[in-house]
């Protein structure tokens, strides 16, 4: 009984990944009916279930099978063509087939939940075609007995039928059900009638009674006592049989089974090639592959993460030997722990493709249930992670989708009054970046509303209404991550139950991954997700800073610069007390490590340094130079997380044993750059990724708001940064702490007069009402007053960066004239605003 | 009688002890590596035989006098839901059992860090063994 107990879960992990399988193959299918290959390919799967099914005994499920295989047979010989229902049906016998496999799995039985009506509606689908000649009732019992029946046809139709039968099975796995498939095919439209009749014909009684023979009624009969399976089939088939002699012709066209079906054609026919069948391919299978504990693969993860330990602290020690022999081995033992690691890596990783494999079919089925139409795009589906990620994102990541589905993407009409196209798009995108893993979901759907969020939140009292009157668009949105929120006007099954956006949130974050929102109301929501690859083993380089070592992860490292002699005293520039320097022609701000790590030390270099080195990093979308003291080495590391008490210093992405056993910190690369201020956290990051990266962004295309200022001077802002302009009578100025405010939108609006920081004579004073830029960072909503707004442009900027003055960036050409650029965060550094709105917050 | 063991140290002269179920083992003085930016009552990083272990200084961690320079602490490491912790201490005793019956509770007089951190004290015949709540102990002072 063991045996049969591993059999039957052989059986049963083979059909879940069978089924899996399946769901893609039937959505994508409805895309493009017409894949032959792909229509066999599920033929083949279910009829692989199916006889697998009888061999066990589970003869609800291989009725269940069987008439999805016969609608399918159809298909697949281009008797019906696949549609929606068609789809829907299917997908509908693949869930009852998972169901009941479910079921066999916690009890090993089948359990009596009754598919009669799947059954009945996938047999009345059958009819489509043929419903000129017979009444659906008689139809149904053809199909049915059609594989039985099927010798019977081929044996009496001409020659020239068997070829396409014998040339099918090489697609279709030479099964029995193919010899099937010729009388339809050849008989058209009266086939499906005159199958039948040679069954009717032997066993005399009703019709009725007979489509019930050939499969249904052995397993009505194993469904009321599962014992008697084998006992059963003999007879019913028998008489199917009788009629039949050409049940050779059966094994004729399918060579490779005739052995087993010889031997058993006479009781089981058919479906006694089916188990074989599955034997056969389970075992092809197999050899192939094994199935491995993932517990053994952990801990075989930690031994090869000791053992490149061990081994890096053994080449370290081989510096200071001569024994050749030894030599050797070393390098023997370095190149084989390279590989097993290598090796042992990817038996963990996964591609995360595994994952949204499942995702058309659930979109599918949520747009058919909320009818709406949607196509889903994925790109970078390969992108492999590790497999305890991929276990820990699948189910943020279905909810989100289930998300976009429901909530995001409109339904067709709404979208064709807002002039989208009837079909919304669910785009998922999976890559690496700076050591990352980021996924993106995105649609073009509605976007998020704001202000119903806010309306919802105040319902809900998640916030209180002063609260919800200072909060930025970007804080509305992040709402929804506040557990109890739903806006879903209605529960539906699908969500609305208030468990879904903070469950999404603290799970990702659970593996130390974060999650952000986006979204532009009518243009739709993208949302991301950034996971670090925190457990893996990867190359660093090591670099020395105050006497420690500190590892930084080569992903994110794109070069290093060495400055020496004039070039080290010289090389640095600063704006405005910030350091840069000129790399192939455009600026790199400078982040010094050792004022980072002690903030306490001058952010800098004194004057008689004779190298620099600058370690050219990037984060994000930016790149940056962070100043080290020296470099040692690349080396592969094991990055092992850092305990609870240094959680939360940004600046440590770990730590790893180095080769002499001792410890040393790993930097996140993205820490330093949003300590450094080089990427703001709040930054907008819808704009940043696309396109520019690489590019040199000095010189990028961008639309530049324009003004005067004094005396014939150009200045420019960044459009995407200015959030609103407004003009502002001047009795509306109050003061508050000693600073220029007015109260806009229901918030304070702190002014800063761009003259006071740039300089220069200017009218602004004289002015009413004032030109003021509103210009938004986060939660920071700054006024920045400015003499007179003259237009808006798109520009190619080269910036020159020699003028650089306080509030300046430098200067660039537009529309032929010179054009000083805005510095927006150091105009607000200097204003020192941050006090401000900290006081303003509380 | 109820009996307790405890695994004792010498911390600037007091006598302290710890649940020895709760000490995984007692190493001496181990090369460590500082964290820039960390609380100062984290002195650094070990390596304990393969795995990075956080080390706690007591002494700091209890607003003692600092050790002087030229005393190496040993290690107490301590298991805690978030894997092993170190905590530093001057030097390791022998392993105390103590009845239940001579245990008090810190004085009303005791203040500060001490009140938080010290369960109480075992009046042992010639000195009183100080019971650390190792569980407070790892975290960082409230302040910090």
């Amino acid at each position: 009984m063991t045996d049969m107990g591993n059999l039957i879960k052989e059986f049963l992990v083979e059909s879940y990944e069978n089924l899996d399988q399946l769901d893609q193959d039937l959505v994508q299918l409805e895309q493009s009916p017409d894949d032959r290959n792909r229509l066999a390919s599920i033929f083949r799967t279910i009829h692989t279930i199916k006889g697998t099914c009888g061999f066990f005994g589970f003869g609800r499920l291989e009725a269940v099978a069987h008439a999805g295989e016969n609608l399918l047979s159809l298909l697949r010989d281009g008797k019906l063509h696949l549609d929606g229902p068609i789809t829907g049906a299917l997908l509908a016998m693949v869930d009852a087939v998972r169901a009941m496999l479910g079921r066999i799995e916690v009890s090993q039985e089948e359990g009596d939940v009754d598919y009669s009506g799947l059954i009945a509606h996938l047999t009345a689908l059958q009819t489509v075609p043929s419903d000129a000649a017979p009444p659906a009732t008689a139809a149904a019992p053809a199909e049915q007995a059609t594989p039985p029946a099927a010798p019977s046809a081929a044996g009496s139709t001409p020659l020239a039928q068997t070829p396409p039968a014998a040339a099918k099975p090489v697609t279709a796995f030479a099964q029995a059900p193919p010899p099937a498939t010729p009388s339809p095919a050849i008989a058209t439209p009266q086939a499906p009638v005159s199958p039948p009749a040679p069954v009717q014909a032997s066993p005399p009684p009703a019709p009725a009674p007979a489509p019930a023979v050939p499969t249904p009624a052995p397993l009505a009969a194993a469904a009321a006592a599962p014992a008697p399976p084998p006992a059963a089939p003999p007879q019913p088939l028998e008489s199917v049989a009788a009629p039949v002699p050409p049940q050779q012709k059966v094994a004729a066209p399918a060579e490779k089974d005739s052995s087993d079906s010889v031997s058993a054609s006479e009781s089981e026919g058919e479906s006694a090639e089916g188990p074989a069948k599955a034997r056969e391919q389970s075992q092809a299978v197999s050899e192939g592959n094994i199935r491995v504990d993932v517990g053994l693969l952990d801990k075989l993860m930690n031994l090869v993460g000791e053992l490149v330990l061990a081994r890096n602290q053994i080449l370290q020690y081989t510096s200071t030997q001569k024994d050749t022999i030894f030599l050797g081995t070393c390098q023997r033992l370095n190149l084989i722990t390279t590989q097993l690691q290598e090796g042992v890596m990817k038996t963990r990783m996964q591609p995360i493709g595994n994952i949204w494999n499942k995702f058309p079919r659930v979109v599918r089925d949520l747009a058919a249930n909320c009818g709406k139409h949607i196509r889903l795009e994925m790109e970078g589906k390969e992108t492999e992670l590790d497999k305890t990620i991929i276990e820990a994102i699948k189910d943020p990541l279905t909810h989100v989708v289930r998300n976009s589905v429901d909530h995001g993407i409109e339904p067709s009409d709404v979208r064709l009054a807002n002039g989208k196209s009837a079909e919304g798009v669910l785009f998922l995108r999976a890559y690496h970046e700076g050591g990352q893993v980021n996924i993106e979901i995105s649609d073009d759907g509605g976007g998020i509303n704001t202000e119903r969020v806010k309306a919802k939140a105040l319902e809900r009292g998640l916030i209180s209404r002063d609260q919800a009157a200072r909060m930025s668009e970007q804080e509305l949105i992040h709402l929804i991550f506040l557990p109890g929120f739903s806006t879903a006007e209605k529960v539906t099954n699908v969500s609305g139950r208030g468990v879904g956006m903070d469950v999404v949130k603290t799970n990702i974050e659970k593996i130390g991954g974060t999650i952000d929102i986006n979204s532009r109301l009518g243009h739709g929501t993208t949302l991301r997700i950034k996971i670090p690859l925190t457990l893996a083993i990867i190359p660093a380089l090591v670099v020395t800073n105050g006497g420690d070592r500190y590892a930084i992860p080569q992903v994110s490292l794109l070069e290093l610069v060495r400055l020496e002699g004039e070039q080290a005293r010289k090389g640095i520039e600063l704006i405005h007390g910030v350091p840069v320097y000129r790399l192939r022609g455009s600026l790199l701000p400078l982040v010094y490590l050792n004022h980072e790590l002690q903030p306490d030390t001058p952010n800098g270099i004194s004057a008689d340094t004779e190298v620099v080195t600058i370690v050219v990093l990037q984060a994000d979308d930016r790149q940056y130079g962070l100043v080290v003291e020296g470099i040692c080495d690349t080396e592969e590391i094991v990055v092992k997380p850092l305990g609870k008490l240094l959680k939360s210093i940004s600046l440590f992405a770990g730590a790893t044993i180095m080769g002499d056993g001792r410890v040393a910190l790993i930097l996140d690369v993205m820490g330093i750059a949003q300590k450094a201020r080089v990427v703001s956290q709040s930054r907008d990051h819808g704009r940043g990724d696309r396109g520019a990266r690489g590019e040199d962004r000095h010189t990028d295309r961008q639309t530049m708001l324009l003004f005067g200022q004094g005396e014939g001077r150009r200045m420019a802002i960044p459009l995407s940064r200015v959030a609103r302009l407004e003009e502002i009578q001047r009795t509306t100025v109050e003061t508050a702490g000693g600073r220029e405010v007015v109260q806009y939108r229901g918030q304070i609006l702190p002014l800063v007069r761009l003259s006071e920081v740039v300089g220069g004579d200017t009218e602004e004073g004289k002015r009413d009402p004032m030109q003021v830029v509103v210009y938004q960072e986060g939660p920071l909503r700054v006024g920045i007053v400015v003499d007179n707004i003259q237009d808006i442009v798109e520009a190619t900027l080269d910036v020159q960066c020699s003028n650089k003055r306080p509030g300046v960036l430098g200067s660039a050409v537009i529309q032929q004239h010179v054009t000083d650029l805005i510095d927006v965060p150091d105009v607000i550094r200097s204003a020192d605003l941050t006090k401000f709105h900290e006081a303003a917050a509380v | 009688m109820a009996k307790h063991q405890f695994c004792t140290f010498v911390l600037d002269g007091y006598f302290f002890g710890v649940a020895v179920r709760q000490v995984q083992e007692v190493i001496r003085y181990l090369e460590m590596t500082r964290v820039p930016l960390a609380s100062p009552v984290v002195r650094g990083l070990i390596n304990l035989r393969g795995q990075i272990v956080t080390a706690i200084d007591l002494r700091r961690r209890l607003d003692l006098r600092d050790r002087p320079a030229d005393r190496l602490p040993m290690n107490v490491v301590i298991r805690t839901e978030e894997g092993p912790i170190s905590l530093l201490v001057d030097e390791i005793g022998d392993v105390l059992e103590v009845d239940q019956e001579a245990f008090e509770r810190p004085p009303e007089t005791l203040g500060g860090v001490a009140r938080e951190l010290i369960r109480g004290a075992y009046k042992l015949k010639d000195r009183l063994l100080l019971i650390l709540d190792t569980e407070k102990a790892v975290q960082l002072p409230a302040a910090a």
